[in-house]
């Protein structure tokens, strides 16, 4: 084979293909299989995630109506089948946590990243797969404990079910499905303990747990990505070669590696300050629910803490979390987009240097979110001007993707319509960051509706559709078949209006005054006007929720059904492309490839098709052409 | 112009004995495949991780430090604790121990497998001397009546030296590790490779504990 290496480098697998069902697909080192394994916990994550966001729906468009199911579930949280509000809190803080932590950050990079991130670069394996196959088991257990939390809340369906089969009885617990401090776990009231409220007793241990272990999982594979990737990448792949996912992969390992370390310090401190009693977090002279701080055995003596240093702690973390969960999205919607326009991705450097401008620009914004925190206003213009400088590098990827699409030959596969999809949303969510950032428009904004629109479009929504893109285009690679077009083109655009529908008219309600998190509006006058459109929400998103089973249904059905793949249905350029669909255990059969060109070479002139692999010998690629900044 | 270039490219050194590894001309992806498959440039990856992993390690006891400098100027209610002596000695400990581990990892450069593992053990010693020591200060302390919530700075004193403690266990696990492989004598050149990387991975690791408890040191007692 011209295109390897003359055997210089024979298959150095540190570890052989296991042959039994445990060591093949529970407790492998292959990063393969870790990342579906990854992508699946993803899967099943945004299913509580996604049922829960529907119980919120209906509560809220259908305030007073009784729900049979509801009661029967739920006897203590929604007593005659409505659900009372600490139910409802309790549904957003679980929402939230398992969306951002368990879907939105493990999907993207634990799932893809794994999987792609080492063939991509030419590598036979992570560097440390044992590591890797820690950081899931650790996410895993993370997962698990923040089930948990459910069930100790007990007094409902769930708690009894696994309090039978566990042999005891959670019947003491509130009734709600978890705590209810929302995902940002605030101090005083997550910090309190039980006399704060339902689901502040247990269920807030365990929450705060499931996300110190999670820190640990994410931390773990960060590592590892960093030192793969310094470390492992084949001839010729240089920094510059690099398809523009692997960059994404890193920088975003690099913002887990630095913001992770933060909550689990604030975790730890948050977790003391509930089991040991100490007042990191909690001002002292408190009286809660008639009880005055340090006058009885459940309520210690807290004194001088203070509530603002857990909101730096989380949100330091915090603002790096919401590009850890877009940057890979933003990796695959770039690296698909050049796929399917056939060109290479317009300004490939400037693409580089965006990622990283926003990887760096993240750790200095925290303070955004924080703006009714009484700071400072010289603090509060410094965070303002730092998050509008964001809007820069951001900018430059959304003019390089348009740039990348503009007098092209557009293949409308249903990967291309997602990645198009995220382009869009991207904008659209975007956009209401410039406003947002601003210190003077934030303080009657905050905590209302615009801001659920706002990052729900960019940082949910957005980051989702990357993973759509993301699966309909390399599904064919994991699992030698094409996923359905038709059913995914309904799905995509059933999804991307319906996701519209869902969070333009927030915007709308945000602008009335109406504010996040409470469990109904019915004592509002203000916003007796805005019920249609809260209904209207309802529906919308009940559509959009049912269309996520057709995407369900074709993943599974494809994979056992679909049409068989060839190792490059896309006609792609770059190394994944280049083995055998699905890759053999150490990737490339035991000799790594030669990478001779970018990664972006479409419509070469000159070059016998009109892409030209990583690999390919014997072509000339004029300077002019791909990453160096030319316009062609 | 192109000569000099040229020039420049031919008298690179691809393989360079110790020291810092020169870049390939692409970056790292050409350097492993330059000749025959290098493993001490495969077992660099055990350095790099270190101080990959190193740098979390870092954010995470900054932000305790964050939170310690705050919470100490945000509140009238610190009372600036009395030092255990004890430290000082724990402190004396600590410091001699890096420094029998520098011995072991210069040894084991300079192919010396039985000294190499005699100070691996005295470093493993001191390493839970040092421990021992921290247990000897807290007692002290909660004999005093001083607990984990009995003020901000008790507080931070049980955190940091706990966490710094958890830590330590981590790099003593290594050290264990690196001294019973130590003892295995006749090893291939591949696998040597992979020791010295590991050895040096280990030493970072210290090293960096080392540094670290200096620094909780002056922070708990100098600070405020």
């Amino acid at each position: 084979m011209a295109e390897t290496h003359e055997g210089a480098h024979e298959g150095v697998h540190r570890h052989p293909a296991p042959t039994g069902f445990i060591r093949k697909y529970i407790f492998s080192l292959d990063h393969k299989v870790i990342g579906i394994q990854y992508i699946m916990l993803a899967l099943a994550a945004v299913i509580v995630g996604m049922i829960m966001s529907l119980l919120m729906r209906l509560n809220l468009s259908w305030p007073g109506t009784h729900w049979p199911v509801l009661e029967t579930l739920f006897p203590t949280g929604a007593p005659g089948g409505i659900m009372n509000p600490e139910f409802y809190l309790s549904l957003v803080t679980m929402h939230g946590t398992i969306m951002v932590f368990f879907v939105l950050t493990t999907a993207p990079q634990g799932g893809f990243g794994n999987y792609f991130l080492p063939i991509q670069i030419g590598a036979e394996d992570m560097a440390f797969p044992v590591l890797n196959m820690m950081s899931f088991w650790v996410t895993f257990v993370g997962f698990i404990v923040i089930l948990l939390a459910i069930v100790v809340e007990g007094n409902h369906a769930i708690g009894e079910w696994f309090g039978a089969t566990l042999g005891t009885s959670f019947a003491g617990g509130s009734g709600t499905v978890g705590p209810i401090g929302g995902w940002t776990g605030y101090a005083p009231l997550s910090a309190l303990g039980k006399i704060a409220g339902p689901g502040q007793g247990a269920g807030m241990n365990l929450w705060v747990m499931s996300i110190a272990i999670f820190c640990i999982g994410s931390l773990l594979g960060a590592l590892n990505f960093i030192t793969t990737l310094l470390n492992m990448r084949t001839k010729g792949m240089s920094l510059m070669r690099m398809p523009l996912t692997c960059w994404a992969w890193f920088t975003t390992a690099v913002l887990a590696l630095l913001s992770f370390p933060v909550l689990l310090g604030g975790g730890i401190l948050l977790l003391l300050d509930r089991i040991a009693h100490t007042s990191f977090f909690i001002p002292g002279g408190l009286y809660l629910t008639g009880v005055l701080s340090g006058t009885s055995s459940n309520f210690p003596l807290h004194t001088g803490g203070s509530p603002i240093l857990w909101q730096h702690l989380f949100w330091f973390f915090g603002h790096p979390e919401v590009y850890i969960a877009i940057l890979p999205g933003m990796g695959a919607t770039s690296h698909i987009l050049a796929t399917f326009a056939r060109k290479p991705v317009f300004g490939y450097r400037a693409m580089v240097f965006a990622i990283f401008a926003i990887g760096l620009l993240g750790f200095f914004v925290w303070g955004h979110h924080m703006f009714i925190s009484g700071m400072s206003p010289y603090s509060a213009i410094a965070f303002s001007v730092l998050t509008l400088s964001i809007g820069v590098p951001s900018a430059v990827k959304t003019f390089n993707w348009i740039g990348t699409l503009w007098g092209s030959r557009i293949r409308f596969t249903t990967a291309m319509l997602f990645a198009l999809g995220f382009v869009s949303l991207f904008v659209a969510g975007g956009i209401t960051g410039l406003i947002l950032g601003q210190s003077s428009l934030d303080l009657p904004m905050h905590d209302t509706y615009i801001v659920t629109a706002h990052f729900h479009l960019v940082m949910g929504v957005a980051s989702i559709f990357g993973m759509f893109a993301a699966t309909y285009f390399w599904f064919p690679k994991m699992f030698g078949r094409l996923m359905n077009e038709t059913i995914g083109k309904i799905h995509f655009w059933v999804t991307f209006v319906g996701v519209y529908a869902i969070f333009m008219p927030m915007h709308v309600m945000g602008l009335v005054g109406m504010p996040r998190r409470y469990s109904q509006f019915t004592e509002y006058a203000f916003l007796a006007n805005t019920h249609s459109l809260v209904l209207f929400v309802s529906v919308a998103a009940i559509i959009t929720i049912g269309v996520q089973f057709l995407f369900y249904f074709n993943v599974f059905w494809s994979m056992f059904k679909g049409e068989k793949a060839g190792d490059n249905p896309w006609e792609a350029t770059t190394l994944e492309w280049n083995t055998t669909t699905p890759p053999p255990h150490d990737n490339f059969a035991g000799v790594l490839p030669t990478v001779h060109h970018g990664p972006y070479e479409f419509a070469v002139p000159g070059a016998p098709r009109d892409y030209v692999m990583q690999t390919d010998v014997d072509v000339e690629v004029p300077s002019g052409n791909g990453h160096n900044g030319h316009k062609h | 112009m192109a000569t000099m270039v040229t020039s420049t490219k031919t008298t690179r050194k691809t393989s360079p004995g110790g020291g810092p590894k020169i870049p390939g001309r692409n970056g790292n992806g050409s350097k492993r495949h330059d000749g025959f498959p290098n493993p001490d440039l495969h077992a660099n990856r055990y350095r790099i991780g270190m101080w990959v992993g190193l740098a979390s390690v870092a954010m995470m006891f900054t932000s305790l430090s964050s939170a310690y400098i705050v919470r100490s100027a945000s509140s009238n209610d610190w009372i600036a604790l009395p030092m255990p002596r004890v430290l000082l000695a724990s402190t004396a400990l600590i410091l001699s121990s890096s420094a029998t581990l520098e011995v072991a990892r210069r040894k084991l450069k300079a192919a010396l497998s039985g000294p190499y593992s005699q100070w691996l053990f005295v470093t493993v010693v001191l390493g839970i001397a040092f421990l021992g020591l921290q247990i000897v200060a807290w007692r002290q302390l909660a004999r005093q009546g001083i607990y984990v919530a009995s003020n901000p700075h008790s507080s931070f004193f049980y955190l940091l030296t706990g966490a710094h403690a958890v830590h330590l266990i981590g790099g003593l696990l290594g050290l264990t590790f690196l001294w019973l492989r130590s003892r295995r004598q006749e090893i291939a050149q591949a696998l040597m490779a992979k020791r010295r990387a590991a050895t040096d991975a280990v030493t970072i690791y210290w090293h960096f504990m080392d540094a670290l408890w200096i620094y909780l040191f002056l922070l708990l007692f100098l600070w405020r």
